[in-house]
């Protein structure tokens, strides 16, 4: 099965159809910062875009997945130095306590400012209430997705 | 075998060699040094060069025998190091478990800034884990921090103090000519300066200074400490890259689940094994029989496959038959029956008492009543407990995202019958801890199922795993009564405290109240009185142990207490208080009234107390001492007509002494709030049958980002010792809710979760 994951192609060789996305990114493939929080698309973790679209890999068979466009937090960054300005706006909140979560995060927020560069506040709870943070670490979770969202209207960092 | 060597795993290579240098020059015993043998520092030598100071943290002395005190009181056992290399970069080992609480940042803030370091160059590794050398390695109890707080400021005004003396004898001038920061030092007479790094090697020639001598700066002098630092795994962590347990990948590894009894002390009569056996990937399945120590390892049936989706699918086609003929019946609708019955009669056994309460009761000017009552809660981190292990020729090997790597070690030598020098924990971060990961058992459970396939095994837990085999923070039940005289003054407090024990002796962990909790040692006459009740569920540390349930009661009480005596509740607590002192002389981890009476003015006055609401909107206050903070937090609420609830902002003020790292400490706080709010509002385990349940996040309702009120954190920087943030914020909040909606909406809420009496958000 061809996977084309943050701009590369994978082979994942022996892999059921069904198997959930999830654990093909994490097993076959060594992309562990998507992680497995519940297995039932409630808590967030596992959030990956696929075609720009934030989705649970975790509900994902991964047949459905291949050939198509898969980018995990692995890729959200253009490069190393370079990161997106959601990464950029986590370290500078100091947003995470555990962490664990906060892929996952990144990875919806990232989604939303992709199609609504201007986001309410109504509209970063609404869709960030699909991904669970046990730290609490909310509320400079809102604060990161605001800064961040106005930096990106501020177009590319010279 | 070669693990995925995270660089957080290749410090501890560089570490032992730093350990064998310490140890090699002080076997020399050369006088060169010129240390004295009461001396807490020691300078080492390591390839490489540049100024390395090992020096030791949390002196044994503390915790350990008194054998033990007098032997560390003559030998010098460095377990912590500081290292200013040539290139100017500054290193420093972290040696307990980074689980959330930001300690790998705010210790090598506090060493930072006494030696003035330039923060950008300041590098933190995870120590490995060898008690024998570093002493406790564990995260609990909100404890880090003051017990290594001295040490790690003398070792950095030592190291700054060595870089002074270099640079002062280069120039041929005074020390007291030379200043410093940002890892230089400044001549001020000619504007010479020089930096850490072109010092680090003279320095390191120099004799220590004299311990004695070294001043500490005055909290107004620092430029770090109490500032607003962000973590140092942060671009780890937004970049995904392997911290965790989950994310350990050990050549030639096997994937691994575990299927144990739902009710606690089930056996395995008799499994499908063969048929699991020939499912697609799966490389073995068999029972594990366990020991019966629910702390480490229970019966169940493993199943060990090519890959975790591989052994999760067969898991779903695995059939066991249990014997559940010693496994636990309990039932919390039957236990809840229990204490309503006890509530009313004499308690079984007395905790503490003062003065005479009976009397105090029959001459109070009213007296009020109250049965609270608080739920079994998951500890529901969100990376599910798992371990890598690997057993081989007589020596096994972990990667655990765990709290306790130190107590690992001798579980798994005990368990697999292994001296502990053949046993090996690489500690991981942790997705959560609570106080879950302070209990062993996957990492044992790993290790067993490595042992018998022979091969390497991450051991994953399923989320459903996870709920059901927790160690629960216990409910409880409080029966209070309590008087007022007639100018409204508490002058009797009764409280029988219904809990459970495991073996009809002594309250299970987490069960337990202390004989002096608040307010014991503010009434004249207090009558604590306890009555068990039997539970075979494991129950465990869950944040802020005791007080997170304790808090809701007590203070909530107090509240009924105020109101019944028609006083404003901020004047009542600091009635209560009283004249600043420590209510237990001696002791500087019990509480201050003083340092109470401000974070209660403080709270009140951050959110507006007393200033008009409109109807239907309230603010509740309350305050509770924990692991020596001090804490009290103002809710302001309202509540419509059904019962829904909306959190608007929680007002916090601390006196936890100097902050370290104001943007660690303040996230700890809003998410002490979070969570506190958290599980009061939905949050419950029920058993039924010894059977935990809900299983999963969809019926276990966790705040969301839309709910998450506005959470104002104000600290009084007090010149106290520092103490721990990880829980202290978290027991005042669900009283201080009770007490708004009480405000808002005249119901007095006695019973969590709140959605208990028809509340919704």
């Amino acid at each position: 099965m061809r996977l084309r994951v943050n701009g590369k192609e994978y082979t994942a060789e022996g892999v059921e159809e069904a198997t959930p996305l999830l654990w093909v990114l994490r097993d076959n493939l060594g992309l562990v910062g998507t992680k497995y929080g519940c297995g039932i698309g409630a808590c967030g973790a596992c959030t990956v875009h696929l075609n720009g679209q934030a989705v649970r890999s975790c509900l994902i068979p991964v047949a459905s997945a291949a050939d198509q466009a898969i980018i995990t937090i692995e890729g959200l960054a253009p490069s190393d130095e370079a990161l997106h300005p959601l990464q950029r706006a986590w370290i500078d909140q100091d947003v995470a306590q555990c962490g664990y979560c906060q892929g996952g995060q990144l990875m919806t927020a990232a989604a939303l400012l992709a199609k609504n560069p201007d986001p309410s506040d109504a509209d970063i709870d609404q869709a960030l209430s699909g991904n669970l943070c046990r730290c609490g670490t909310y509320l400079r979770i809102r604060k990161a997705v605001r800064l961040a969202a106005a930096e990106l209207r501020k177009g590319p960092r010279s | 075998m070669s693990a995925s060597l995270h660089s957080e795993f290749l410090a501890d290579r560089e570490l032992r060699e730093l350990i064998l240098a310490a140890e090699e020059r002080d076997a020399r015993s050369s006088g060169l040094l010129g240390v004295s043998r009461r001396s807490f520092l020691k300078l080492a030598g390591v390839a490489g060069g540049g100024l390395v100071l090992a020096f030791s943290l949390e002196p044994r002395a503390a915790f350990g025998s008194a054998e033990e005190s007098a032997r560390t009181a003559t030998e010098f056992a460095p377990n912590a190091f500081l290292r200013v290399s040539p290139d100017g970069s500054i290193l420093i080992y972290s040696k307990g478990p980074e689980i959330g609480q930001g300690v790998k940042t705010s210790f090598a803030m506090i060493v930072a800034e006494e030696l003035d370091a330039d923060w950008s160059r300041v590098r933190v590794e995870q120590a490995r884990i060898d008690p024998a050398v570093y002493g406790r390695q564990s995260a609990g109890g909100s404890r880090s921090i003051p017990a290594s707080w001295d040490q790690l400021r003398r070792a950095g005004a030592a190291a700054r103090s060595m870089l002074v003396a270099a640079a002062a004898k280069e120039w041929g001038v005074s020390e007291s000519e030379c200043r410093t920061g940002k890892s230089r030092v400044l001549h001020a007479g000619s504007e010479r300066e020089l930096g850490y790094g072109e010092l680090a090697n003279r320095a390191a020639a120099l004799p220590l200074p004299d311990e004695s001598r070294l001043k500490l700066k005055d909290r107004k002098d620092y430029v770090l400490l109490g500032t607003r630092v962000t973590g140092v795994d942060n671009h780890a962590l937004v970049t995904g890259k392997p911290l965790f347990g989950i994310d350990q990948v050990v050549s030639g590894m096997l994937y691994a689940v575990f299927e144990k009894c739902a009710a606690v002390g089930g056996k395995v009569v008799e499994a499908n094994l063969d048929e699991v056996k020939t499912l697609p990937g799966v490389k073995d399945a068999f029972v594990i029989e366990g020991n019966g120590n629910v702390s480490e390892v229970m019966p169940g049936v493993a199943i060990v496959a090519t890959s975790t989706w591989a052994a999760l699918s067969a898991r779903r086609k695995l059939r066991v038959r249990w014997d559940e003929s010693r496994a636990s019946t309990d039932s919390w609708k039957q236990s809840v029956e229990r204490a309503a019955e006890v509530a009313s009669q004499a308690p079984a056994a007395t905790v503490s008492r003062r003065g005479d309460v009976d009397r105090a009761f029959q001459t109070a000017a009213k007296t009020v009543e109250g049965f609270y009552s608080y739920p079994f809660v998951a500890h529901a981190p969100m990376e599910p407990q798992n371990t890598t292990a690997s057993y081989k020729d007589g020596r096994i090997e972990v990667w655990a995202p765990t709290q306790t790597p130190d107590r690992a070690l001798t579980v798994l030598a005990s368990l697999l019958g292994l001296h502990a020098s053949r046993v090996t924990i690489h500690q991981t971060r942790a997705g959560g801890g609570f106080g879950r990961r302070l209990i062993n058992d996957v990492v044992c459970e790993a290790a067993l199922i490595s042992k018998r396939v022979g091969a390497p095994v991450k051991l994953q837990w399923t989320r459903e795993d996870d709920m059901q085999h927790d160690f629960y923070r216990v409910g409880g039940f409080h029966a209070l009564k309590g008087a007022v005289d007639a100018s409204g003054k508490l002058t009797a407090w009764h409280d029988h405290f219904i809990t459970f024990s495991a073996d009809s002796k002594d309250p299970v962990a987490g069960g337990d109240i202390d004989a002096n909790e608040f307010p014991a040692l503010l009434t004249e006459s207090f009558r604590l009185g306890q009555t068990l009740l039997p539970l075979a569920t494991p129950c465990g540390p869950w944040r802020a142990p005791r007080s997170n349930g304790i808090a809701f009661a007590v203070q909530s009480f107090l509240h009924e207490l105020a109101t019944a005596a028609n006083r404003d509740h901020l004047e009542f607590l600091l009635e209560l208080m009283g004249e600043p002192r420590w209510l237990q002389p001696g002791n500087t981890f019990a509480l201050h009234t003083g340092r109470a009476a401000n974070v209660i003015r403080r709270a009140a006055a951050e959110a507006g107390w007393g200033k008009p609401l409109p109807k239907g909107r309230g603010r509740g206050l309350a305050f509770h001492f924990s692991h020596a903070g001090h804490f009290a937090e103002v809710a302001e609420v309202s509540v419509d007509t059904k019962k829904k609830l909306a959190v608007h902002r929680v007002t916090v003020a601390g006196d936890i002494g100097p902050i370290v790292n104001l943007s660690g400490a303040e996230n700890q706080c809003q998410g002490a709030v979070i969570d506190g709010l958290s599980t009061m509002l939905g949050l419950e385990m029920d058993i039924e049958q010894g059977r935990l349940s809900p299983h999963n996040f969809d019926r276990y309702p966790m705040l969301r980002l839309a709910h998450a009120p506005e959470v104002d954190v104000h600290f009084i920087q007090s010149d106290f010792g520092p103490t721990g943030v990880g829980e202290p914020a978290l027991p005042p909040l669900a009283p201080a809710v009770c007490n708004a909606i009480f405000a808002a909406a005249g119901e007095r809420l006695r019973t969590l979760p709140l959605t208990r009496a028809g509340y919704t958000i």
